[in-house]
C-alpha cells in the first residue's frame, strides 16, 4: 500500500478506528486468504460496512456477545485462519479478559484484539466506554503484543504488521471520528522500538496514542519557556523498548510519561518497571488518570480533570523541572 | 449400562477399563485429592467418543480433516486421560503421570500431537472455541465434527448462553454439545444451588437439535451421537450419575474433588469388576 499525504489527511479525518476497517483491513482482505473480522454488533460504529460488504465471507458479527467473540476467534484462529476481532477496548481488556487470558496469551491463538475507543474516546457516555486500564490488564498477559498507534497512519501500520506476523495482539485505539496528524508522511514502522518525534535535551517525554499530538504540541511550547524536551512515541506497550529506554534515562535529567491511562499498570508503569532495574536514572513524572474515575463530559472536559491536555502538561513539566534545576 | 450391539458391549468394557484408570489416577494423585466425580460420571460418553464416534488417528494427530473434541468440563481429566491412552495418543502408563512436574500432561496443556486440542479448565469457555472450529471446518468442506463435553453445573455460566445462541444461528450441524446432567455441581444439587431446569427444553427453544439419553448406557449413547439433524446444532443431554460405579462417591457433593484412600481405592476398584458391592 502507499502512504501517501494527500492519503494520511483522509485518514487523519477518519480516526484511528475508521482508517483501520476502512482502508488497512480491506487491504489485508484483499492480500491475504483466510482472514476473518468479527465485530460485536459494533459494524457501522467502526465503519466496517464496506469490509463487510466486499468480503462478506471474511466477515462475522456475533451479535452483542464480546465473551463468545473471543472465544469463536480462538476456534478460527486453531483452524488456520488469521482473525481480527474488534470491540469497545473496555469490552475486550476488561469484559473478556479471562477469555483472551486463556485463547490468547496462554495457547497463543493468531487472533488479533483491535480496542477501539481506548482512553476517554467516548468521553460523554461515561465511565462504562471509557478504557483507562485496558493496558494495565492485557501488558499483565504473557505473549501478547500490545500496540497503541498515536494517529490513523500508525493505526493501519500496526494493522497492517498484526497481519502479517503469527500470534496474537492488542491493538489500542484511541480517539473518535478524527485524530490528529503526528506522522505527516510514510515512515518506517518498527514494532518494538519507540520513535523519536521530537529531539531535546533536558527532559524525556515518552508517550502513546492520542497524547503524542498532546505530548509534541506541550514540548513545543515548553521549548518557548526555555526547556528543551525530546518527545518519544510508544507505540508497542510490549513488548516494552529497552534499549531505547536504557538511552532516555540515561541522556536526560527528567523523564516524563503521558498516557491516557490511569497511571496503575499503563505505560508509566511499563517504563518504570525497566527503569527500576538501572542504576542512577533521573526521576519519572507519571501523567495520566491518577487511580480517580473523572466525570463524563467532552473528551477535552476529561482530560481537564486528569491534568492531560496540552497546556496543563506544559505547567505539570516546568513545575518538576523547576523542582530539579 | 444397558447391553444391545456388540459395538456397546465392547464399549461398555473400554468403559469398565477406564474406570480401573480413573481410580489409578486418583490414587496416584495422592492427598491433593482429584476431580473424581465430575469423571465418572462421563467415563461412558468419552469411551463412546474415542472408542467409536470420534474420527482421529493418533498417528497423524494433526490431520486437518480429524473430529474435534474438547472438554469444557475440564474437570474429567480422570476419563479424559484413559480415554486418550485407549485411543492410543500415549501410553497408558503415561496416564498415571498426569499430575507430575514437567510431565506433558499435567495442568491440561494444549497439545493436540496428544489428543488435547484446548487447554480448558475455566468454565463456559470451550463451546465458543468449538463454534470457531464448525465454523472454520464448514467453510473449508472439511468433514471435520467438533464436540464439546460440557458439565451441567457449567450451564449457569452466561458466556455458554452466549455460545448456544450463535450456534443455533450460524446453523452449525457439524457441532456436537454433550451435557453430562449428573445434577450436582460443587457446592451440591444443582437445582438447589442454581435451577437449570429443563436444559433440553431450554436448548430446543434455541433451535439447537436435542437427543435426550441414559449417559451411562453406551447403546443409548451410540443412538444419540446418531441422532442429527441437519441445519442444527446437536446437543445430547446425558443424564447421569456423579461418581458413577463406586457406591460410597455416587452422589455425593464432597467427592466433586476429593483425596483417594488406599482401603478406599481397593474397595471402589471391586465395585467397578463387579466383585464386591
Amino acid at each position: 500500500m502507499k502512504y501517501t499525504p494527500a492519503k494520511i489527511k483522509m485518514w487523519a479525518r477518519m480516526g484511528q478506528r475508521g482508517a483501520l476497517f476502512g482502508v488497512a483491513m480491506p487491504d489485508i482482505a484483499e492480500r491475504k486468504d483466510h482472514v476473518k473480522l468479527l465485530t460485536a454488533d459494533l459494524t457501522l460504529l467502526s465503519g466496517m460496512e464496506r469490509y463487510a460488504k466486499k468480503y462478506p465471507d471474511k466477515f462475522l458479527n456475533v451479535g452483542i456477545a464480546e465473551q463468545n467473540m473471543i472465544g469463536v476467534a480462538a476456534g478460527l484462529a486453531m483452524d488456520g485462519y488469521c482473525v481480527f476481532a474488534s470491540t469497545y477496548a473496555s469490552f475486550i481488556a476488561v469484559r473478556s479478559l479471562e477469555q483472551v487470558r486463556q485463547n490468547l496469551a496462554h495457547m497463543r491463538c493468531n487472533v488479533k484484539l483491535v480496542g477501539s475507543s481506548a482512553g476517554t474516546a467516548s468521553a460523554k457516555s461515561g465511565i462504562s466506554h471509557w478504557a483507562t486500564e485496558d493496558l494495565a490488564f492485557i501488558r499483565a498477559l504473557p505473549n501478547l503484543t500490545v500496540l497503541s498507534p498515536a494517529d490513523s497512519l500508525e493505526a493501519v501500520k500496526a494493522a497492517e504488521w498484526a497481519a502479517d506476523m503469527e500470534g496474537p495482539v492488542y491493538i489500542r485505539l484511541s480517539g473518535g471520528l478524527s485524530c490528529p496528524i503526528v506522522y505527516k508522511e510514510d515512515y518506517d514502522f518498527v514494532p518494538g522500538k519507540l520513535v523519536e518525534l521530537r529531539a531535546g535535551e533536558e527532559v524525556a517525554v515518552i508517550t502513546t496514542g492520542l497524547m503524542v499530538s498532546e505530548s509534541l504540541q506541550a514540548a513545543a511550547l515548553l521549548e518557548e519557556r526555555g526547556i528543551s524536551c525530546a518527545v518519544y512515541n510508544m507505540h508497542t506497550i510490549k513488548p516494552i523498548d529497552k534499549e531505547g529506554l536504557r538511552e532516555i534515562f540515561a541522556r536526560f535529567r527528567l523523564v516524563v510519561t503521558v498516557e491516557e491511562h490511569m497511571v496503575t499498570g499503563g505505560l508509566g508503569s511499563a517504563v518504570a518497571e525497566f527503569k527500576a532495574t538501572l542504576p542512577n536514572t533521573p526521576r519519572q513524572v507519571f501523567l495520566g488518570f491518577q487511580d480517580a474515575f473523572c466525570e463524563a463530559g467532552t473528551q477535552r472536559y476529561v482530560w481537564e480533570q486528569a491534568g492531560l491536555t496540552d497546556a496543563q502538561i506544559v505547567e505539570h513539566i516546568q513545575k518538576e523541572w523547576e523542582r530539579e534545576a | 449400562m444397558s447391553g444391545g450391539s456388540e459395538k456397546a458391549l465392547h464399549l461398555t468394557e473400554m468403559a469398565r477399563r477406564m474406570r480401573l484408570d480413573a481410580l489409578d489416577m486418583a490414587l496416584a494423585a495422592g492427598g491433593g485429592g482429584s476431580h473424581v466425580g465430575g469423571s465418572l460420571s462421563c467415563i461412558e460418553i468419552l469411551a463412546v467418543l474415542y472408542g467409536e464416534v470420534l474420527r482421529m488417528d493418533p498417528k497423524n494427530p494433526l490431520d486437518v480433516n480429524r473430529d474435534r473434541f474438547i472438554p469444557s468440563k475440564n474437570h474429567c481429566v480422570l476419563a479424559h486421560i484413559p480415554a486418550l491412552a485407549e485411543a492410543g495418543f500415549f501410553p497408558r502408563e503415561e496416564i498415571l503421570e498426569f499430575q507430575k512436574n514437567g510431565g506433558r500432561l499435567t495442568g491440561y496443556p494444549r497439545r493436540p500431537e496428544i489428543g488435547l486440542e484446548y487447554s480448558g479448565g475455566s468454565l463456559g469457555m470451550a463451546l465458543s472455541v468449538g463454534i470457531g472450529m464448525a465454523l472454520a471446518a464448514r467453510e473449508q468442506g472439511r468433514p471435520s465434527r467438533i464436540y464439546i463435553l460440557l458439565g451441567d453445573g457449567e450451564m449457569n455460566e452466561g458466556s455458554v448462553w452466549e455460545a448456544i445462541q450463535s450456534a443455533a444461528h450460524y446453523g452449525l450441524d457439524n457441532l456436537t454439545a454433550i451435557i453430562d446432567r449428573n445434577r450436582l455441581s460443587y457446592d451440591g444439587d444443582t437445582e438447589e444451588v442454581m435451577g437449570l431446569d429443563d436444559l433440553g427444553a431450554k436448548m430446543e427453544s434455541f433451535r439447537w437439535h436435542v437427543s435426550q439419553c441414559d449417559g451411562h448406557s453406551t447403546q443409548a449413547l451410540l443412538e444419540a451421537f446418531a441422532d442429527q439433524q441437519a441445519g442444527r446444532p446437536h446437543a445430547i443431554i446425558a443424564e447421569t450419575v456423579k461418581g458413577k460405579g463406586v457406591s460410597f462417591i455416587e452422589n455425593r457433593p464432597e467427592w466433586h474433588h476429593h483425596r483417594l484412600s488406599q482401603e478406599e481405592y481397593e474397595q471402589a476398584r471391586r465395585e467397578v469388576l463387579g466383585e464386591a458391592l
